[in-house]
């Protein structure tokens, strides 16, 4: 007996109310970017400049006793939080502290850090100081503009790859569905005021990757579909190609999130705000495949006039041999 | 049909084989690297059992190249330092000075008396007091300037000069700055790496970032303060002859002078000239020493050039004072007592004998030719990075087993198939990251665990085909072979856009996220590979044994 999450042949209709459906992810995005209007992105260092310090210490974690300590220091914003997770053990008691980048400083203030270390040591006896980071105001500013760079240029070169491979109705459509997976992900990350480092802009653009590899493979569908019945309407090509991809769809997204549970539950808080861009980019990078980009692709019409031979345009990959 | 040549299945089997081998050593990590550790010392001359002993715990025959840990995993200081290239002109200037002096003095007939002004520290101001000579003065100080050697500027010269009223104004030429700063940058980058080698950590990165910053990462060192303090000094060491002290913070320098705190003693000030009688750069050696006092030093050689400036300058002036200075801060300035012939001496001052080794390691690697400012500073305990290779190898085993089960659950015999491949794919995997020397980090696991569950994609893809065309009922055999074919074109343009991606995040991205993009990377490759070839293989061979009437798949 097999395990099948999605019946042989399926036969769903997904575009008989495919305003509705853009109508929704349109609200969602504006949801989105409201939310990132209004409350802003909760930056790490790497982006806004400033020190984290990772202590820990078997003591338990008394937030106003760290507050106390720093307070004299007079370092303007510091946020002090205590994290909790699975894979500590039971004298792991742990807390971030993070300091904001300090005025007319351009460089690291090594005396900065060194006096909160002398000073929390002083409040907590066993406190150790696994991690210290700081970043200057300068790099951060660099950082935030060459990942901005990155993730423009991501989309580009898919557009431009798909334009070449299929149509552009098409590359519009994938690069709709990327636009959209960023900006829901950028608005979940203001909305949870999850902390947005470095790390989330590899996550956004693995996002980009996989929510193409989803859309990819519906749109090489479509366009065999749309050669192989040339009578059928685009909207019946379209249900024909999602449905029978739909299996495939779920398979993958399952076999990923499977794999990116496990390392949300026990690969540890370090990379969890990491883990958790993928997670919730591969839900909506498989919603975006169908609702988004094949919509857009419905909604932008498709040349149907396959006038080349059907086995040479964009297909030539398919005769290499093994 | 179902048909692949016996060399390809060779082949195939080849690299599968290899990549295996290759990511090996990684399985008993902890007991490669200290054989290699103990390889590499006995190829240094350091022979002893115990080396031996360790040496031989990996056998010399199998490949021993192991995936570097990334400073997130393994602990150490990062820092980022960008190298102020500005401090370089100003010193350029002050050494061209004596040059324009001379020249102008020549020229004393059309040019009358010269007088240097107060001026930006990167340009120098001669007033003369005959502005008809302008032209000639300019033409002087011209002639002077140097070719410069670069790719677009042909005939550039290493110095501009132009008048402004009576006043000539000289400076660096922007190609000049611009080979200056390179020469800068490098140089800092190979004094960084003298002084990290010196204290003898494991397999620091040094590496220049863009065009004026260096990035250094240790493994291993307790914080990046420690770091710091090795190479943040300019350990810039000048004897100057000094031309009074004083306690006023306040009194203003004469032209070609300046004033410089005294390094022990608070409140004491030198005014000392500025250009230097010889300059660190003509040491050859320096040595923790004790002075007749039993006091910890640093005595110190000069080259040839340095003890002949040296003696000359000790024989001209004895019983004069004589500063030295490190770093814009006298160290001390004994009176010359009698001329020293020999180029060699010692620096006293209330050291400890700790501070005496560090100043003896700073000076024998030479002075940064410029400052360093920090820009970025990172250190991650050992143990936190322990911590995240245990999550980590936790996280990626239940990942495993989890696509390995939901495989065989979901596709029986040739999820089987999918799921020997996967377990090569990361084989290869690993094998690759070794063969490159990459580095793995944290986001770098999640990138492996990531290709586990994308990786199967390609499978997925295959086997669903496949079962579509089992259902418009063509034998078996055909169904699979139909199933590669239709499948192959998605498969590719799936996975050359997120290989476009991770390119892109391997170029634009740094540290980790560049680690996290390799994993990615070679994960998509190895997976077309395992998915394309692999599995295809292992498919025909099991047909061709059991030549099934029907199939399910």
């Amino acid at each position: 007996m097999r395990l099948k999450l999605v019946p042989q042949s399926t036969s769903f209709d997904f575009f008989s109310r495919w305003k509705l459906w853009l109508g929704i992810s349109g609200l969602m995005m504006v949801i989105a970017f409201t939310s990132f209007m209004l409350q802003g992105l909760n930056f790490g260092i790497d982006f806004r400049g400033g020190t984290t310090i990772r202590t820990q210490s078997a003591q338990e974690i008394d937030v106003g006793m760290y507050r106390d300590a720093i307070a004299p220091l007079e370092l303007g914003d510091v946020t002090i939080t205590e994290i909790f997770d699975p894979t500590f053990g039971p004298n792991e008691n742990v807390a971030m502290i993070r300091i904001q980048a300090q005025e007319d400083a351009e460089a690291v203030e090594a005396s900065t850090i060194s006096a909160v270390e002398a000073a929390l040591a002083g409040a907590v006896p066993d406190v150790k100081f696994v991690s210290v980071e700081s970043v200057g105001p300068k790099v951060s500013g660099e950082l935030i503009q060459t990942a901005v760079i990155a993730v423009v240029l991501a989309i580009g070169a898919v557009l431009v790859y798909i334009w070449l491979r299929f149509e552009w109705q098409f590359a519009l459509g994938a690069v709709a569905a990327l636009v959209h997976d960023v900006i829901l992900t950028i608005g979940i990350f203001s909305e949870l005021q999850i902390r947005f480092d470095l790390a989330i802009i590899a996550a956004l653009l693995t996002i980009v990757g996989y929510s193409l590899n989803d859309t990819v493979v519906v749109f090489d569908r479509v366009r065999e579909n749309l050669r192989k019945y040339k009578k059928k309407d685009l909207k019946e090509v379209l249900n024909i190609s999602i449905n029978e991809t739909l299996s495939r769809t779920v398979m993958t997204s399952v076999t990923t999130l499977l794999a990116l549970i496990s390392l949300y539950v026990l690969g540890g808080d370090v990379i969890r705000g990491f883990v958790f861009a993928m997670i919730w980019g591969v839900i909506v990078g498989t919603y975006s495949s169908v609702f988004v980009a094949s919509t857009i692709l419905l909604w932008l019409g498709v040349k149907r006039d396959w006038s080349k031979p059907p086995n040479t345009s964009g297909n030539q990959f398919a005769n290499v041999d093994a | 049909m179902l048909q692949i040549d016996t060399w390809k299945r060779v082949l195939i089997w080849l690299v599968c084989v290899t990549g295996l081998l290759m990511a090996l050593p990684n399985a008993f990590y902890t007991r490669v690297e200290q054989s290699n550790d103990a390889k590499a010392a006995i190829e240094l001359g350091i022979d002893t059992p115990e080396m031996q002993a360790d040496a031989e715990q990996w056998p010399n025959w199998m490949p021993s190249s192991l995936v570097n840990l990334g400073l997130d995993l393994r602990g150490g200081a990062h820092l980022l330092a960008e190298v102020q290239v500005g401090d370089v002109y100003e010193s350029r200037m002050e050494a061209m000075w004596p040059e324009i002096r001379d020249a102008l003095r020549d020229e004393r007939a059309t040019i009358g008396t010269i007088r240097k002004q107060p001026s930006d520290p990167d340009e120098i101001r001669v007033r003369i007091s005959e502005p008809a000579g302008m032209p000639r003065a300019l033409e002087v100080v011209r002639g002077l300037a140097r070719q410069v050697q670069t790719l677009t500027g042909v005939g550039a010269t290493d110095i501009e000069a132009r008048a402004e009223g009576d006043t000539i104004v000289v400076q660096l030429s922007d190609a000049e700055k611009l080979a200056s700063d390179d020469r800068t940058v490098r140089q800092s980058l190979e004094i960084v790496r003298r002084r990290i080698d010196e204290v003898g950590t494991r397999e620091p990165t040094i590496q220049r970032q863009g065009t004026d910053r260096i990035l250094i990462q240790v493994p291993g060192i307790g914080s990046a303060g420690e770091l710091k303090e090795i190479i943040g000094t300019t350990a810039q060491l000048t004897f100057n002859p000094v031309v009074n002290r004083g306690t006023d913070a306040d009194a203003v320098p004469g032209i070609g002078e300046s004033l410089v705190p005294s390094l022990d003693e608070q409140g004491l000030f030198y005014m000392i000239e500025s250009a230097p009688v010889v300059t660190g750069e003509e040491l050859v050696d320096a040595q923790p020493a004790f002075d007749q006092n039993g006091r910890p030093a640093v005595s110190f050689r000069f080259n040839t050039s340095g003890a002949r400036k040296f003696g000359d300058y000790t024989r001209d002036n004895v019983g004069s004072p004589f500063a030295i200075v490190l770093d814009d801060e006298v160290i001390s300035a004994p009176v010359i007592q009698s001329h020293i012939p020999g180029g060699s001496g010692i620096i006293t001052g209330n050291f400890t004998v700790e501070e005496s080794t560090n100043l003896a390691v700073l000076l024998r690697a030479g002075a940064l030719p410029a400052g360093l400012e920090f820009l970025e500073e990172r250190t991650i305990g050992p143990e936190l990075g322990q911590d995240s290779i245990d999550a980590g190898k936790v996280a990626t085993i239940v990942a495993f087993v989890a696509v390995l089960v939901f495989m065989a659950l979901s596709y029986g015999l040739f999820g089987l198939f999918a799921n020997i491949a996967l377990i090569i794919n990361v084989g290869l995997l690993f094998g690759l990251l070794s063969l490159i020397g990459a580095t793995l980090t944290l986001p770098g696991i999640a990138g492996i665990v990531l290709t586990v569950g994308m990786a199967v994609d390609a499978n997925v893809l295959i086997f669903e085909r496949v079962r579509e065309e089992l259902k418009s009922a063509k034998g078996p055999a055909r169904a699979i072979e139909l199933g590669y074919e239709k499948a192959l074109s998605a498969i590719l343009d799936a996975n050359v856009t997120t290989f476009i991606t991770a390119v892109i995040l391997f170029a634009m991205g740094s540290g980790p996220v560049r680690g996290f993009a390799i994993t990615l990377g070679l994960g998509i490759l190895t997976s077309v590979f395992t998915a394309i070839f692999v599995t295809r293989l292992m498919i025909v061979m099991w047909f061709e044994r059991r030549r099934p009437k029907t199939i399910e798949v």
